[in-house]
Order: C-alpha cells, then structure tokens, then sequence
C-alpha cells in the first residue's frame, strides 16, 4: 500500500516528469475515416429511401415537410447504422456477439469507440467546433448591430442568425461541460473502469454529428427564425427549416436522456470500494445532479417539438389561435428550458469548486451543504418555470408563487458562492490559468446572479422583459457560468487528457483577455436593457447608438481571444511539454494514473480510503491502489508501464522515471 | 485488434477487454438503466397528457367508439399477464412455455394495433385533428402506438432469438428487458384510456 503525500503547491509546477515509454511508435492509422463515411454513405441512402418512400406514399415533392420528416428519420438510422450501429448494436438483435471499434491509432475518434475517454474527447472537439461556429454567428449579429439601421443583413436574415446562435450555444452549454468533461473524469473520479453502458455512450455521442449537420443544414430549407426558443404560434407558421430545427433537437434531447442515465447509473452502480456518497468528489456530484433533471425534463422539449411538428403536418391544433394556445407551448418548453440552465451550471459549479479546492490547497468548504445545494437547485428548478411567462397573460394568481419559488433558488446557488469564497478564504492560492479562470467566472456568475433577481421580480421583470438586460443576464450566466467553466476545465483536464501541459503565459492571457472582453460586451447591454432596447431586432433607435458600437467592439475583441484558445489548445496537445500524472498535486483518482490514462483505467483495483479534498490534513489519504492477492493467480505484469506510472504519482516523487 | 507496437495508451486493450467481458455488474445495472429510461418516457407522456388536459379540460365527443376501446385494453391487458409469463417461463428454463407465451403476447398486440388503427380511420371521420378534442386524441394515441410498435419490435426479436435457442435461466436479460417495456406501454395505456375515453 503507498501513501499519497500531500506536498504544498509548487509555484514552479511540476512539467518535467514522466514515463519514457513514450518513444515507442505509435500504431498506423488505417483507413481512418471509413466508419465515417460508411455512416454518410448510408445516411445519403437512407435520406434518399426516405424520400422515396413518404412520396410514394403521399405524393409531394422533396422539399414538403412530411417528406423531410421521413427522410431524416431514415437518414438518421442510416448513419447511426454506418458509423458503428450495425456491428455494436445490429449484430445482438441476431443473435452475434457485438463488436466495437478497438482501433489503437488516432483512428479510434473517428470511430465507434466505446472507451469513455475517447468518447469525452470527440464530445469536447465537437462542441468547441460547434460553439466557434455560434461564435461567427454572433459575431455577425454584433457588425450588424454595431449601428442603428439595417446594415450586413437584413432583418429576417438577422432573425435567423440569432436564432442559430441560441441553439447551437444551448446545445454547448447543455452538452459541453457534461459530454465532454462528465464522460471523461467521472468514471475515473468513481473509479470506474468505464461507463455502465459504454455502447449507448457511443451512440449517444454519435447522436451529436445529426444535430449539427440538422441544425446547420436548415438554412437549405429556409431556415429558421422563431428563437432557439421555438415559440409558437410562428414555429408553425414559419418556413420549414424549423422542421429541420425540430428533428435536429428532438434527437439532441436523445442525446442529452441517454449520457445522463450512462452517468447515474455509473455513479449508482460502479464506484470504487469505499467510495461512499459523503466521498464523492464534487465534479461527480454535480454531474449526478445535473443528470437527475437531464434524464427527466428534457422530454419536454422534445414533446412540446412533437407537438409543434404535428401541428404543421398532421394539421391538429393545439397553437393555432382559434382552437388552442400559444400558451401551452410556452408551459411545456420552459419547463424543460428552466431547468436546462441548470442543467448548463451544475457541471459549472462542480467544475469550479473542483479546481478552486485543489488550487487554494484547502479542503473544500461545506461540502455537505453544497451537495445539498446541488440537489435543492435540482428540486427547486422544476418549480419556477413559469417566471419566463410573466408578461405572457397565464392566470394572475401564478404570479406570487413563482416569483417567491424563483428567488429561493438564490440560496442554494448562494450555499455554492460561499462555498467557493470559503475555500478561497487563507488558502495559498496557486494562481495557474483555471483559478484565473474560476476568479472570472466568480465575477461573471455574481452579476448573472444579481440581475437575476430583477428578472424574478415581477414589477422589474414587467418593464425589463425582452429588453436587452435579459440578454446581458442569461449570457452572464450561461456564457459566466457555463461557457467559463467548460474553458475552465479544459485547462484544469488538458494535462490529464493529453499528457501535455498547456502554455501557462497563453492561458493566463486569455483567460484575462476573456473575463475583461466579455464584461466590456455585455455590462451596456445592461443599461441598454434597462432603457428600453428590444431583443430580437436587428434595428434600434439611435438612442442606442453609443451602447451598441462599444459592445460590438468588445465583442469582436471577445471573439478573437477565442482564436488564442484553440491555438494555445491545438499547439500544446502536440508540441506541449510533458505534464506527468499529477502536474496539480490533486487528490481525486483521475490524477493518481498516469497522463493520459491506459485503455484500462485503473490496473490495480483503487480502494477509497478518506475525503477526496483534504489538502493539507496531515497523514489524510483518499484513494490507494490495492496490490493483488497473492493468493489468486497472477497477473500479468510483466509490461505493466501504467501500474509503475500509478505507483509513480502515488509516490509524487521528482525523480526521473526514466 | 492487433497488438504489436502498441503504445502506453493502449497497452492494456486486453486487459480492458476482458473487463468488458466480466459483467457481473451487468445485471443491476441493467435494471436501473431501464427503469431510469422509463421514468424518463413518463415524463415525456405526462407532458402530453398535461396538454390535453390544458388545452381541452375533460370533454370529449360521444361519438366515441367506447365497446372498441374496451375490447383493445383488455386485449393490451391481457398481454401483458402473457408477456410475464413468457418472463417467468424462460427464468425457470421452460423453453416451450416461453415461445407460446411470448407468440400469444406478440399477437395480442398486432390485435391491438389493428384495433387502434381501425379506431383512427374512424375517428378521422368524428373529430378530425383539427378540432382541440381531435388534437389530443390523435396525438396521444399515435405517440402511445409508436411505443406499442417499439416493443412489439423488441418483443419480435426476442422472439425470434428465442426460437432459435438464444435465451436460458441464465441468459436472459433481453426477454427481461423487452417485457418490461412492454409492461410499461401497457401501463401508459392504463393512464392514456381513462384519459381519453372515460373522463
């Protein structure tokens, strides 16, 4: 049994150790891309056959929305079939063992791989792709707004793009922190070997490519310009991009319902012995909260989409004036879409609190009480949906109910502050990119917070409803809360996923650089907001002028800080020094293997033995690696590189392992 | 899979294979995933059963089709005692017992597709969608015949898996997991029939 020593933070760090068995070569990739393009290729039959098939039943051309329906869904199948589908899946409903792709090479992403590691990866490269891509969108609604008048786009084309950059950010921030970071540390940190369901893990992931191409590719069928929030009455009346729209998040929701019960039933059923509920490192907490309302609510996005979608083609008429009510879609959505931010945050929270414990090197304050926290917002959230609706015309006496509901969730989130100021409070702060990045996100989240309250409160929220202030706020949170989080983590996990430590100048600057642009855009759109400037228009009085030139300016400076952060990422994954196993001197179990871990992750069984966060308690240990009986047969280990590397961190010595 | 040259990250493939193959966690796991899905399929026809109720409170036509409908809820009931049994009968090795079970279950439930369809065409002519009644009817009947035509699906191969041996007492995960569902699309029937016709 080794002990893992608690050493103080070194303000040097730690770059220079690490296996040497890296010069081994690393296998040929071959024919890398053929899942993918079987995928595409049955996809484009599967669309075709679609096509085919809803018109020769009903008649109608390509382009009519039934048909699209069809198509998708076959497509949809087609592809999840080519990618991987048929030999993991397909190959059981006859009665053969399944098959996975167990690739070595680089090829292993491109792949129906069910290692959670792999999957957490591809999810982080997808959404980092898709959220530079909402990115250019705002960037382009920002020039436009940059002056009053209609200036690079016209109105509806606005409308449009602010409706692509809701959803594709939506979808980041539902699925950013949690498909990428969720998938890659959780089972580590319960000391999984992998996920409960590695194979819905994939197909889940593989879900993803759909929603992007589905969302990106409505802009073929006129697009779609109702909001990500989809509103109807227009979501039915408008052009039919919003089918695509629908489809595209209907099988997002899937996505989103599959990794959340992956996720509680890996923390339910797979954790490391003694790894006890009041053990739980506080990433994996949050990503079980979070999951608790993913896997519930999210049904009702998808349902209140069903029922847009039956509206336009099966003719019922459930928005339309006469008969039903626009406010029934209003219901249904927010009471997914509340609870959605929260499902955006949690992971944030966990997130922070992760790294604000490790680089303050103190115990995290009130642990306890931040997962009752966590479990408060996950009851709470399901309760205040209707405080979106204020101004639209529901009963009277909901009103009370829902502001006061709403404005107790100001405790727990306030429990997760103190808890975060409490950790930070006499810690020796070891100020390294996320901990830069936490501070942001402190002050992002507070002001996101703050004005929330003027929101929940009806007499304000009466005057700054669908005013710009909204719009300051929820990016104060989502992009303060989430967005900053999901960087946050990817400098805290860049050294344990590639092994490779970041450029620490490049990741301090940009993680400075963001926090100052982002408030330079977003604090006029308070005031803005406050006097009276509309949502969702691509014009305003010139009033605004002032306001808006100086936010579009900071915007554009927001974005191009993004391109520091890919470079930094990109370079450093491949030309980055080496960061060994533990570079933080973490405690939780994903910093005990090496960097980036093996296939299998832990090859001596981990026993969990104390609180993951007790940094500078004397003697404390979380986790050790168990030696095998030596009364059962041995194991091979002869070749056991990782086993030597586990040893290695545990030890935490600064001796050359070479 | 090939082995040589492998490098550090993938050193220990076999060994996490077997670890794949090792599933004695398998089992609760299983369990909990599947009624974790179904909690969440509740949601999703809570949300629609909260729209009927919103957009139409409890009135409904009396054109109803009503000696129909009983008789496909019976039908649908009745299946599911058969879809526990064709459960019970595999547990205890009891091959025949099963394949008769589960072929009574499955065919109950074409019996019930057919009988729902055969309602719909009807119901076209009564309530159309376009009428707010109509809207709910159509909407929680196809959403329920969508999950009826899943699990007869599943059932089917379970079945047909089944007839060529797959599934023994210790092997038999898929017909649990497929009965189970079909339990619970009879059970949403339960909610979505008082709802529809009996309110």
């Amino acid at each position: 049994m080794t002990m893992l020593e608690d050493s103080p933070a070194q303000s040097t760090g730690s770059t220079a150790q690490d296996s040497s068995t890296e010069t081994k070569p690393r296998p040929k990739a071959r024919r890398p891309f053929r899942w993918v393009l079987r995928g595409v290729v049955l996809a484009i039959i599967g669309w075709a056959t679609g096509v085919a098939l809803a018109i020769a039943i009903r008649g109608g051309s390509p382009t009519d929305e039934i048909v699209v329906i069809v198509a998708y869904v076959f497509a949809l199948i087609g592809w999840l079939a080519g990618v991987g589908g048929i030999e993991a899946f397909g190959r059981q409903w006859i009665g053969k063992k399944p098959q996975v792709n167990t690739d070595p090479s680089w090829g292993r992403y491109f792949g129906f791989s069910i290692d959670h590691k792999v999957i957490g990866i591809q999810y982080g490269v997808t959404l980092i792709a898709v959220l530079l891509i909402g990115g250019l969108a705002a960037m382009i609604m920002r020039i436009e707004l940059a002056s009053p008048g209609v200036g690079v786009v016209d109105l509806d084309d606005f409308n449009k793009i602010v409706s692509m950059h809701g959803i594709l950010m939506v979808a980041v921030a539902v699925a950013g922190v949690l498909g990428a970071f969720g998938n890659y540390v959780v089972p580590i940190q319960v000391g999984a070997q992998d996920m409960a369901f590695p194979r819905i893990n994939a197909l889940a992931f593989w879900l993803l490519p759909p929603v992007a191409v589905g969302l990106l590719g409505a802009p073929l069928l006129g697009s779609f310009n109702a909001g990500w929030t989809a509103y109807a009455p227009l979501s039915v009346v408008n052009e039919s991009g919003q089918i695509l729209f629908n489809m595209a998040i209907i099988t997002f929701g899937l996505v989103s319902i599959l990794g959340a019960i992956n996720i509680i039933v890996t923390v339910i059923t797979m954790r490391a012995k003694g790894l006890t509920w009041g053990r739980l490192p506080i990433f994996t907490w949050a990503a079980f909260s979070t999951s608790l309302l993913a896997f519930t609510v999210t049904q009702f996005f998808a349902g209140a989409l069903v029922l847009v979608t039956m509206d336009r083609v099966v003719g019922t008429s459930f928005f339309a004036p006469e008969v039903g009510t626009s406010l029934l879609y209003q219901h249904i959505f927010w009471f997914y879409s509340h609870p959605a931010v929260y499902i955006m945050v949690i992971p944030g929270f966990g997130v922070i609190l992760e790294l604000t414990t490790t680089f303050a090197r103190k115990p995290l304050f009130a642990y306890k009480a931040v997962v009752a926290a966590f479990l408060g917002i996950v009851g709470l959230s399901v309760v205040v949906w209707a405080h979106h609706m204020f101004t639209s015309g529901m009963a009277d006496f909901l009103h009370g109910p829902f502001m006061i509901l709403t404005e107790a969730i100001s405790i727990p989130t306030g429990i997760i502050f103190l808890s975060m100021i409490g950790t930070l409070w006499q810690g020796a702060l070891w100020f390294r990119t996320p901990l830069v990045m936490a501070f942001g996100w402190l002050f992002n989240f507070l002001i996101g917070g703050i004005t929330g309250i003027f929101l929940a409160d009806i007499a304000t929220d009466i005057h700054l409803h669908d005013t710009y202030f909204v719009v300051a706020h929820f990016h104060y949170t989502i992009v303060g809360g989430a967005i900053f989080a999901l960087l946050a983590a990817s400098f805290y996990w860049f050294p344990k996923i590639t092994g490779r430590m970041y450029n620490e100048k490049l990741g301090t600057l940009f993680a400075i650089w963001v926090t100052v642009a982002f408030n330079l855009t977003f604090i006029p759109l308070f005031w803005a907001g406050m006097n009276g400037m509309n949502r969702r228009i691509g014009d305003y009085p010139d009033a605004y002028a002032g306001a808006n030139r100086f936010a579009s300016f900071a915007a554009l400076i927001l974005g191009a800080s993004f391109l520091l952060f890919v470079w930094n990422m990109l370079y450093s994954a491949i030309r980055g020094p080496k960061a060994g196993p533990n570079p933080w001197n973490a405690r939780t179990l994903e910093w005990l293997i090496s960097s980036p871990p093996p296939t299998h992750n832990f090859v001596k069984e981990p026993v969990v033995v104390g609180a993951p966060y007790d940094y500078g308690v004397e003697g404390s240990v979380h986790a050790y690696f168990k030696d095998p009986d030596p009364a059962a047969p041995p194991e091979p280990t002869t070749e056991d590189v990782s086993a030597e590397v586990q040893d290695e961190a545990l030890a935490e010595s600064q001796e050359e392992v070479s | 899979m090939t082995t040589e040259a492998a490098p550090l990250d993938t050193s220990h493939d076999a060994t996490h294979e077997e670890w794949h193959q090792d599933t004695s966690f398998q089992p609760r796991a299983n369990v909990l995933g599947l009624w974790l899905f179904i909690i969440s399929e509740v949601f999703l026809f809570s949300a629609f059963l909260a729209a009927r109720f919103y957009t139409t409170g409890t009135d409904r036509p009396d054109d109803l089709n009503q000696n129909l409908a009983l008789a496909v809820t019976i039908v649908l009931l009745i299946s599911s005692v058969s879809a526990y049994l064709a459960e019970t009968s595999i547990k205890f090795n009891n091959r025949r017992g099963f394949i008769i079970s589960l072929g009574i279950t499955l065919l109950m439930g074409m019996i019930f597709m057919g009988g729902v369809t055969f309602e719909l065409r009807e119901a076209a002519l009564h309530f159309p969608p376009e009428t707010p009644y109509g809207s709910s009817y159509f909407m929680l009947i196809g959403l329920h015949a969508f999950h009826v035509v899943t699990g007869l699906i599943a059932l089917l191969i379970v079945f047909v898996l089944g007839v060529r041996g797959f599934f023994g007492s210790t092997n038999s995960w898929g017909v649990e997991g497929a009965v189970k569902y079909w339990h619970f699309v009879d059970l949403a029937w339960v909610f979505i029939y008082p709802t529809l016709y009996l309110l």
